[in-house]
C-alpha cells in the first residue's frame, strides 16, 4: 500500500513543477519528446512532476521477483512491465542464452590495499548476493559460472581510484560476467569500471559496502557502436556507508543497465547519479530500485539525459520504496531529459511507494523537455551566439552530473567525448581551463 | 556618444486571440552620460520594455521603432543587440545548471569584444570587479545563479555590466529585494561605470529609495504602457510623497521605501 500525501504528514513531498520547469524547461515543449507508453501524469510529455498515492504508476509488483534460476523468470516476450520498455528484437540473442566462455579484455589499475581473485560457481560468497530481479541478471549469473572479486582491505584509504578496463573483443559470442566488490568496514574507495570496445555482454556487478566504508563505484559504457549491455548492479550498504554510483552511458547499440540498493543497517546513504546521450537508433535504459527497510538511512537519485536525432530512445525508471520499519528514511529521486531534435523519445517513470508517514522526506520529479528558452536568452543578452549558449548549456546539463565523478582525468575524458557528439565547441576548451578565482 | 531611441513602441504579449497590448506607444531617448528613471506601479510595463528592447522572444513587437545610433534594434537577434552595445540587468536572473560563473563571464566577454580577453589581465579584472561589489571569489566556480539569494543575482547582474562596458545599461530593478547595504554596494558599482564612461542609464524601478543613491537626470512616470509624466529627479520626491494614486485611479501603490 502506498501512502497519500494526507495520511503522511511528517513527508515532504515536493513536486515543485513551476520550479523545475522554469530552471530548465520552457513549459509546453515536453510534448514533442513523444508520449509515455504509459499515461503516467507528466512523464515523458510536459515537464512535470507526480503526485503520490493512488496505483504506482509503473505497476511496480509490491515485491519484486528475484531468483538465480533464468527459467523461474520464464522468457520475457517484450510486455512484462521490466521488459515492455525494451526492444527485444536487439536482446534477443542475449535472453537466448547460449553459453560461451567468451571474455572482455581487462585492463587493470590495482592501487595498494585492494586484491583481485575469483570464486568459483557455488562459492558460499556467491549464495550471499542479492539475487538477481530478471532473467538476462539470472543468466548472467549462471552463465559465468563464478565471478571475479575485488577486495579493498578494511580502513584502506585508497591513493587512487581502482580501475578495471573491460574492453569488449568484437566477438559475436556472448560474454557472461560477474564481479563481486567487497569494501571492508571504514575504508574509502573509488572504482571505475571503463566499458569500451564492441561486445554482446550481460554483467552483473555486486558491491558490498562494509560497515562506515565510503565508496564510489562509476561505471562508464563508453562502448563502440553494435554493442548490446544488459547490466544487473546490486549495492548492499552497510551501517553509516556511504555508497556513491555514477553512471555514464554514452556508446553503445542497446544498454539496459537495472541499479539497486539495499541497506544492511541503519545510517547508510546511497547516491546515484547518471548522465546518458543517446544519438539515432542508440536505446539506453536505466532502472532504479531503492529498497529502503532499515531506518534512518538516505538515498538521493539524480540522472540527466539528452537525446538526438532519429529513433533516439531513452527509458528511466526510479523506483522508492520506503518500508514500514525504515522509519527516519529521506530520499529525493530527479531525472531530466533534454531532447535536443525531432524523433528522439525519453521515458521517465519515477515511482516513491511509503509505507510508513515517519520519515524525514521524500520527493521526486521529472522533466522531459527542450531547451529553455529563457536560459537560452539569458545567454545571447550577454552577447553569446545561440548556436554557442545552445553547446554552452547542453554542456552545463552534462557537466553538471558528471562533475560528481571527482575523478579529473575521466570527467575530462567524458567531457570531451560528450562535446565531440555535440559537434565542435568553438573557443570553448581553452575557457573551461582556467578560471579566474 | 550613443543614442538610445525608442518611438511609439507598441508591444504586444501571447498568442492570436490571447495577444494582449502592454505597451501603448512608448517614447524615450537615453543619450550617453544621462541617467534615466523610469517610475511606475507594479504591472504597468516596465520590464515588458526592457525585455523588448533586449528582444526577448515572448514579446511581439507591433509598431514603432528602436534604434542604437541610428541602427534597427529590432532587426537584430538578441546577441547582436548586446554586442551593438546594449546590456539588461534582468529583474529574475535565469539559472544555467553546469555553467560556472567565470566560463560564462570568459565566454560573454570574448563574445562581446569579439576575441578572447587576455587571461591575466582578465582574470585581474574580474577579481577586482568581485572584489568591488563585495563578492566572495569563490562565487566565480558556482554554475550561474544556481543557489544565489536574491542579493547575490543582482551583484552578478551588476558584476557583467561592470566588465562587459556597454553603450547603455537597462537596469530592471536592480534595487529590489535588496538590503541597504547590497543596495549601497550596487549602486556604487553603477556610479562607478557612470563615472568612467560615456554610458547611459535606463533605471526601472517600483521604488524611490535607489534614487538616493543613484541620482538620475530624468524621471519618467510609466503607467499602463505609456510614459504619464517626465520630469527632474524633483519629480521622485513627488512620487515619493504621493505615490502612483494621481496617475492611477484608486491606487494605493506607494513609491517610498
Ligand atoms: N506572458 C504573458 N501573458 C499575458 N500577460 C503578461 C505576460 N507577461 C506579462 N504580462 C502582463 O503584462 C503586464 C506588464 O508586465 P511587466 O512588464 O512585467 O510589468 P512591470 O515590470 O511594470 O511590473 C502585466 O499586466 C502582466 O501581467
Ligand atoms: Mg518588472
Amino acid at each position: 500500500m502506498s501512502a497519500s500525501p494526507e495520511n503522511t504528514s511528517t513527508t515532504e513531498l515536493t513536486t515543485d513543477t513551476a520550479a523545475l520547469a522554469s530552471e530548465l524547461f520552457a513549459p509546453g515543449v515536453g510534448a514533442q519528446a513523444g508520449p509515455p507508453t504509459t499515461p503516467a501524469e507528466g512523464t515523458g510529455v510536459a515537464p512535470g512532476a507526480h503526485s503520490h498515492g493512488g496505483p504506482a504508476p509503473t505497476g511496480s509488483p509490491a515485491e519484486r521477483f528475484t531468483s538465480t534460476d533464468p527459467d523461474a523468470f520464464g522468457v520475457p516476450t517484450g510486455r512484462e512491465e521490466t521488459w515492455r520498455f525494451t526492444p527485444m528484437k536487439r536482446m534477443r540473442t542475449l535472453l537466448d542464452g547460449a553459453p560461451s566462455d567468451a571474455h572482455l579484455t581487462w585492463t587493470t589499475d590495482l592501487p595498494e590495499g585492494v586484491e583481485l581473485t575469483s570464486v568459483e560457481a557455488g562459492d558460499p560468497l556467491l549464495k550471499a548476493l542479492p539475487e538477481p530481479a530478471d532473467r538476462l541478471a539470472a543468466l548472467a549469473r549462471q552463465r559465468s559460472g563464478g565471478a571475479a572479486v575485488v577486495r579493498v582491505k578494511s580502513e584502506a584509504q585508497l591513493d587512487r581510484p581502482v580501475t578495471l578496463g573491460l574492453a569488449g573483443t568484437g566477438s559475436d559470442d556472448i560474454v557472461w560476467g560477474q564481479l563481486v566488490i567487497e569494501v571492508g568496514a571504514f575504508a574509502r574507495a573509488t572504482i571505475v569500471l571503463d566499458h569500451t570496445g564492441l561486445a554482446r555482454y550481460a554483467g552483473g556487478v555486486a558491491i558490498i559496502v562494509g560497515d562506515s566504508a565510503q565508496v564510489t563505484l562509476v561505471s562508464v559504457q563508453d562502448w563502440a557502436p553494435g554493442t548490446v549491455h544488459g547490466g544487473q548492479y546490486d549495492a548492499v550498504v552497510g551501517r553509516d556507508a556511504t555508497f556513491k554510483q555514477v553512471v555514464v552511458t554514452l556508446g553503445g547499440d542497446l544498454v539496459r543497465l537495472v541499479s539497486n540498493v539495499q541497506y544492511a543497517g541503519p545510517g547508510g546513504t546511497a547516491e546515484l547519479f547518471g548522465v546518458y546521450f543517446a544519438d539515432e537508433t542508440q536505446h539506453q535504459e536505466h532502472r532504479l530500485w531503492v529498497d529502503h527497510a532499515v531506518p534512518n538511512c538516505r538515498s538521493n537519485v539524480l540522472y540527466k539525459g539528452a537525446l538526438q536525432g532519429e529513433e533516439a530512445r531513452t527509458v528511466w525508471i526510479g523506483d522508492v520504496r520506503i518500508r514500514p520499519a525504515a522509519t527516519g528514511t529521506e530520499t529525493y529521486e530527479l531525472n531530466r531529459n533534454l531532447v535536443l531534435t525531432d524523433g528522439a523519445r525519453a521515458d521517465s517513470v519515477p515511482n516513491l511507494e511509503i509505507e510508513t508517514g515517519e520519515i524525514v522526506g521524500a520527493g521526486h520529479a521529472s522533466a522531459t523537455g527542450r531547451f529553455d528558452d529563457e536560459q537560452l536568452f539569458y545567454l545571447c543578452s550577454r552577447g553569446i551566439d545561440a548556436e554557442t549558449a545552445r553547446r554552452l548549456v547542453v554542456r552545463g546539463f552534462f557537466a553538471d552530473v558528471v562533475q560528481l565523478i571527482g575523478i579529473d582525468g575521466l570527467q575530462d575524458r567524458l567531457m570531451a567525448a560528450i562535446e565531440a557528439r555535440l559537434g565542435a565547441l568553438p573557443g570553448l576548451e581553452e575557457q573551461s581551463v582556467e578560471q579566474p578565482a | 556618444m550613443s543614442v538610445l531611441e525608442i518611438r511609439d513602441l507598441h508591444v504586444t504579449v501571447g498568442e492570436g486571440d490571447d495577444a494582449k497590448e502592454i505597451l501603448r506607444g512608448v517614447d524615450l531617448t537615453v543619450r550617453s552620460g544621462e541617467t534615466h528613471a523610469i517610475m511606475g506601479p507594479n504591472g504597468s510595463g516596465k520590464s515588458t520594455l526592457a525585455y523588448s528592447i533586449a528582444g526577448h522572444p515572448k514579446y511581439t513587437i507591433t509598431g514603432g521603432t528602436v534604434t542604437l545610433d541610428g541602427e534597427d534594434v529590432l532587426a537584430m537577434t538578441v546577441d547582436e543587440r548586446a554586442r551593438a552595445g546594449l546590456f539588461l540587468a534582468m529583474q529574475y536572473p535565469v539559472e544555467v545548471p553546469g555553467v560556472s560563473v567565470s566560463n560564462f563571464l570568459r565566454t560573454a566577454a570574448t563574445a562581446i569584444k569579439g576575441e578572447a580577453p587576455k587571461l591575466r589581465t582578465w582574470v585581474k579584472d574580474v577579481k577586482t570587479e568581485m572584489a568591488g561589489l563585495e563578492m566572495d571569489p569563490a562565487f566565480a566556480e558556482r554554475n550561474v545563479n544556481e543557489g544565489f539569494s536574491g542579493g547575490e543575482k543582482k551583484r552578478h547582474e551588476i558584476l557583467q555590466m561592470r566588465l562587459l562596458k556597454p553603450r547603455i545599461a537597462i537596469l530592471d530593478e536592480t534595487d529590489s529585494g535588496l538590503d541597504v547595504d547590497a543596495l549601497r554596494i550596487v549602486s556604487e558599482g553603477v556610479n562607478k561605470t557612470r563615472e568612467e564612461g560615456d554610458v547611459g542609464v535606463l533605471l526601472i524601478t517600483h521604488y524611490t529609495r535607489i534614487l538616493r543613491y543613484i541620482q538620475p537626470d530624468f524621471v519618467h512616470v510609466f503607467v499602463n504602457g505609456r510614459i504619464a509624466e517626465e520630469g527632474g529627479a524633483e519629480l521622485a520626491e513627488k512620487l515619493e510623497n504621493d505615490g502612483y494614486a494621481a496617475y492611477v485611479k484608486g491606487s494605493t501603490e506607494v513609491a517610498s521605501a
